[in-house]
């Protein structure tokens, strides 16, 4: 039983970071029907970010104060990127035909990952990722169960994210129109609502959350390096996908299903077919069934189907 | 109809980046140094095989330059009458594949004589072959996978091309089981990385730990590719191990017992000379005191020869530190250009001295700063000296030497 409830620690840890990643490629696919594959790379960028913080503003400092500075410094990084992409890279591409923008999207994927390997000191092996107290060091003790420091804040920041996001959605007038324009862009346009600008908002919250995500992941493996985001991009898209792609809570529930999926395998799945190794084919088996009986997900998709 | 359309595409294009994930090269561009070209010298080019990018590059890069202080004093005394020695550097990214594709880069290259490399055992097995249709000497500084010299019945040499200077993990996982055995620890939870030189290791370890009396009460795999292993940890916790033994090499050893620290396994983790790196420390952060490492031979600064190796490596300015295997770089380096004084002295070009090269790195016997450098029948060095370390105070501090033969 503890190790089952250890499990499900674990699992809604990684869950957690999964869904932190899995909103950015909701958000951008509800709105734009882009599948956007260089978001894996906005969340390693936002790793890097907080990194670059720490190591000019507070090297040497493990005070609990600079993580805020960190994530903000994250968020900056990661938010600039994703609108210099937007704009740049895919509103050219408005319009033309879909496969055109998803092939840019792994260009950029591909540009990103490079340019951080070749410009960022030290970028070309693992970087260690500061210890900051209280949120870094042995793990806490509870009714048994080892609770990892990091995984506090992983979670944590899933919670206060969603809640902000929530309300941003559905209590603000640009949220709103992030609605609107996701149900129907054209009549939304018409409305007088800024299509072009909305979409740059969708970009950017999904690049926020992703760099959150980046400071924890360095936090909680204690180290980061430039392919980070590849794995983990893969990770939380068919999150996105589990939950139903469009679906802002739906991204959450299929990263936290995924994650506890992935611990699970490790744990109980017993022989050859078990541990670790066989983690990812279990967690993809699991996205096979779902699109296999549900191929909405599990949430269900919310798009609009334009034919 | 159109939203089905964009999935399809969507899952091609993850397999598709999948693929492209695995062959982009990262590779820069390698360096010939070694000395000019004087006058009317015939030119011989003694190869080096190792990660010069990636994750291992610390490693690589000290062969690298270990190799290359050997060419040049070679070159510098004119070690090899009426022949100037170069280095031809390649990067292997510690991979199989493309290691295979480098070794075959300096095997078509007909001024190669000898190569010196690879770093990972996994790359060897693939780089061998090339090496040996080629007759190719190859000279592995920190190939400690035991199927390398031995096949693997244990008894049968595959590659008569291959030789190396540092001992195997059968040597290495033995003083690892005593090593723990004498300090009291009785439990272990093995780990590995899958790849040869992790799986041989623990293979090893745990055959030896069991015949001492040891039990070994966890066996779990990790994903070299992955950085989080708290579900692994989580499996391993409740059966209370005294220590971890990992099979595997640093950039996965650090973060490891790192996250072990954190997930409430408070024992030590112990490795193989693949986590034997400052690195490790650095990636494993204020919790790594304790953890035990072991490596080949004894700490290169322990003897006169190993000072004075490195005390030239300093002055040549090397952009990188020599790292573990530097030594055992320079003493491989060493024995082909030792070879080559007998085998090129009447030939006429480096592609039909290959086989004499080949016969005389067998014979090769001098001193060299690990120790005696020598070659038994398998191509396996007569040195087997294993020490063990610990970190203390955010460093590996050496504990004790022994010679397992």
């Amino acid at each position: 039983m503890t190790e089952f409830l250890q499990q499900i620690v674990n699992g809604l840890t990684l869950g957690s970071l999964y869904a932190l990643i899995a909103v950015g490629y909701t958000v951008v696919y509800g709105i734009v029907q882009l599948i956007n594959f260089a978001h894996g790379e906005v969340f390693m960028i936002g790793a890097f970010g907080a990194l670059a913080t720490w190591t000019v503003l507070f090297k040497g400092q493990t005070g609990l104060w600079v993580l805020p500075i960190m994530v903000l410094g994250a968020v900056l990084v990661s938010v600039l990127t994703a609108v210099v992409m937007e704009r740049i890279a895919y509103r050219p591409l408005r319009g033309a035909p879909r496969l055109a923008p998803l092939i840019t999207a792994i260009g950029i994927s591909v540009f990103l990952q490079e340019a951080v390997r070749l410009f960022y000191p030290g970028a070309k092996s693992k970087l260690s990722f500061p210890e900051i107290d209280v949120v870094t060091g042995p793990g806490i003790a509870v009714a048994g169960l080892n609770i990892q420091r990091a995984a506090v804040f992983t979670v944590g920041a899933l919670l206060v994210s969603a809640a902000l996001l929530w309300y941003f959605v559905n209590r603000t007038r640009l949220g709103q129109g992030m609605q609107a324009v996701s149900q129907d862009p054209d009549t939304a346009q018409l409305m007088g609502i800024n299509v072009n600008r909305i979409i740059v908002i969708a970009f950017a919250l999904g690049a926020a959350l992703a760099a959150v995500g980046g400071v924890a992941q360095g936090l909680l493996n204690s180290n980061i390096d430039f392919r980070m985001g590849f794995l983990a991009g893969l990770k939380a898209f068919t999150a996105a996908v589990l939950g139903g792609i469009g679906n802002i809570q739906g991204a959450i529930v299929g990263g936290l299903v995924l994650g506890i999926a992935e611990s699970m395998a490790t744990q109980f799945i017993p022989g050859q077919f078990g541990g670790s190794a066989w983690k990812d084919v279990w967690a993809f088996v699991l996205l096979i069934l779902v699109l296999v009986f549900r191929p909405q997900g599990l949430l269900g998709a919310r798009v609009v189907d334009r034919a | 109809m159109a939203q089905r359309s964009v999935m399809t595409v969507g899952a091609s294009m993850l397999v598709a980046s999948l693929a492209l994930a695995g062959c982009g090269t990262r590779g820069e561009d390698s360096n010939d140094t070694g000395g000019s070209t004087g006058g009317s010298a015939k030119v011989a080019k003694i190869g080096v095989i190792a990660p010069l990018s990636g994750d291992l590059s610390a490693l690589g890069k000290g062969i690298q330059h270990s190799v290359e202080l050997a060419v040049k004093q070679a070159n510098d005394s004119k070690a090899i009458p009426g022949w100037t020695l170069e280095v031809e550097a390649v990067d292997d990214e510690g991979k199989a594949d493309v290691g295979k594709n480098g070794a075959t880069k300096l095997a078509s290259d007909d001024q190669v004589i000898g190569v010196v490399g690879n770093l990972n055992s996994s790359v060897s097995q693939q780089t061998q072959p090339v090496f040996a249709a080629a007759n190719i000497t190859q000279i592995s500084p920190a190939n400690t996978g035991p199927s390398l010299t031995r096949g693997a019945d244990g008894n049968s040499r595959p590659y008569k091309t291959f030789f190396r200077t540092c001992t195997t993990d059968i040597a290495q996982g033995g003083f690892a089981a005593k090593f723990l055995i004498d300090q009291g620890i009785k439990t272990v939870a093995t780990i590995h990385d899958k790849k040869t030189y992790g799986q041989g290791l623990v293979k090893y370890f745990t055959e030896a730990y069991k015949a001492a009396g040891g039990t070994v009460v966890a066996a779990e795999t990790i994903n070299p590719d992955e950085s989080n292993y708290a579900p692994v940890v989580s499996k391993v916790a409740p059966s209370k191990p005294g220590a971890v033994y990992y099979g595997g090499e640093y950039p996965q050893a650090g973060p490891l017992s790192k996250q072990m620290k954190a997930g409430g396994l408070n024992v030590p983790l112990m490795g193989g000379d693949g986590i034997f790196d400052p690195k490790f420390v650095e990636l494993a952060g204020s919790t790594s005191n304790g953890d035990l490492a072991t490596s080949v031979g004894e700490p290169t600064e322990n003897s006169e020869a190993g000072k004075k190796f490195l005390a030239d490596y300093e002055a040549a300015k090397y952009p990188e530190a020599a790292a573990a295997y530097g030594g055992y770089s320079y003493d491989a380096a060493n024995a082909i250009i030792e070879a080559l004084k007998t085998s090129l002295k009447d030939a006429k070009d480096p592609k039909s001295a290959r086989q004499a090269t080949v016969d005389a790195v067998g014979k090769v016997s001098f001193d060299g700063v690990t120790g005696k450098v020598s070659f038994d029948e398998f191509g396996d060095t007569l040195v087997k000296v294993i020490t063990g370390y610990k970190v203390e105070g955010g460093k590996f501090v050496s504990v004790k030497s022994e010679n397992v033969s």
